[in-house]
């Protein structure tokens, strides 16, 4: 069966971002008040799996062998 | 010593550091192509600097994953001599040769110019004609050098004397305003546990000849001649 998943790696919390800062001070110079601001990168895939569980488990596969560094990132699955 | 000098799309010091091995240092290296995989064995292997794969996903992430990498981690694991430099580092960072990670300088530019860095290691193969706390500079050239390690990781790494190299000032001096980057303890070369493998920002081929202003690289590419021939 196929399954739309969608993934989203984000930096640790904490952990400097300075394309997440530099685009908040962008938004501060346009006069809006932004006090935190976090960059995120989203993966829509669609993959086969026998059900929602295989599904997520092959995501997490996924996100732990490529999309994800685990020193600086965090991720989270979720199957449409 | 020859040296296996591996080339991934995207790979451009390739041929630079083949003609330091070659013309300045008078030992052999082949240049691979990543899809030919290693077809017979070497003493060293370097992974060299450039923008493989585009710096898609993260710089050095996809690069690490192809087949070769299987190859370069099992001849590592038996002892060959690995050096990543610049995208070499990030893709031996990726494929985990040494603990950590290369990412976004603090000040997210492409920084190029030289740099001073304080030798910290002279026990390995790669910096034994070092002296300890010897002041040399190489030009660096990277957008994704700022290197990250878990506090527990960085104490043994300390412990260990893993760090080869520092971002320092002209004196010598490892001070905040001297590294470039923003690396954690303005660390900027690792070796791994068994010090076969030197990860490094900064090249050391862009400075193995007087004319580029700096020969102070010469001496890690002597350093390995010196430690296969004596092996």
């Amino acid at each position: 069966m196929k399954y739309d998943v969608t993934i989203t790696i984000s930096l640790k919390e904490g952990m400097l971002n300075p394309e997440a800062e530099a685009i908040r001070r962008a938004i501060a110079h346009l006069g809006y008040g932004v006090d935190y601001l976090q960059k995120q990168d989203q993966y829509r895939i669609t993959l086969d799996a026998v059900n929602k569980q295989e599904a997520e488990k092959i995501a997490g596969s996924i996100c732990e062998r490529l999309l994800a560094n685990p020193v600086i990132h965090t991720y989270v699955i979720e199957v449409i | 010593m020859r040296a296996a000098v591996i080339q991934f799309g995207g790979s451009n010091c390739d041929r630079d550091v083949v003609h330091v091995i070659e013309e300045v240092c008078g030992a052999d290296a082949d240049l691979v192509w990543y899809k030919d995989g290693l077809t017979r064995s070497y003493d060293a292997i370097i992974l060299p600097g450039g923008f493989s794969y585009g710096d898609y996903l993260r710089a050095g992430a996809i690069a690490a994953r192809t087949p070769i990498m299987a190859d370069i981690i099992r001849a590592a694991e038996k002892g060959t001599l690995v050096l990543g430099i610049c995208n070499g580092a990030q893709i031996a960072a990726e494929s985990g040769l040494i603990p950590g990670v290369f990412t976004i300088n603090a000040y997210p530019k492409f920084l190029c110019r030289p740099a001073y860095l304080r030798v910290e290691n002279t026990t390995s193969p790669f910096t034994r004609l070092y002296s300890e706390g010897e002041v040399v500079r190489f030009p660096i050239a990277h957008k994704e050098g700022r290197y990250i390690i878990p506090a527990d990781e960085l104490s043994r790494l300390e412990k260990e004397k893993r760090i080869a190299f520092r971002f320092c000032d002209e004196a010598g001096n490892v001070t905040h305003a001297a590294n470039p980057n923003g690396a954690i303890g303005n660390i900027t070369g690792v070796l791994s546990e068994k010090e076969n493998v030197l990860v490094m920002m900064p090249h050391p081929e862009r400075a193995a000849e007087e004319i580029l202003g700096s020969a102070d690289g010469k001496k890690i590419f002597d350093s390995m001649i010196a430690y296969v021939e004596e092996s």
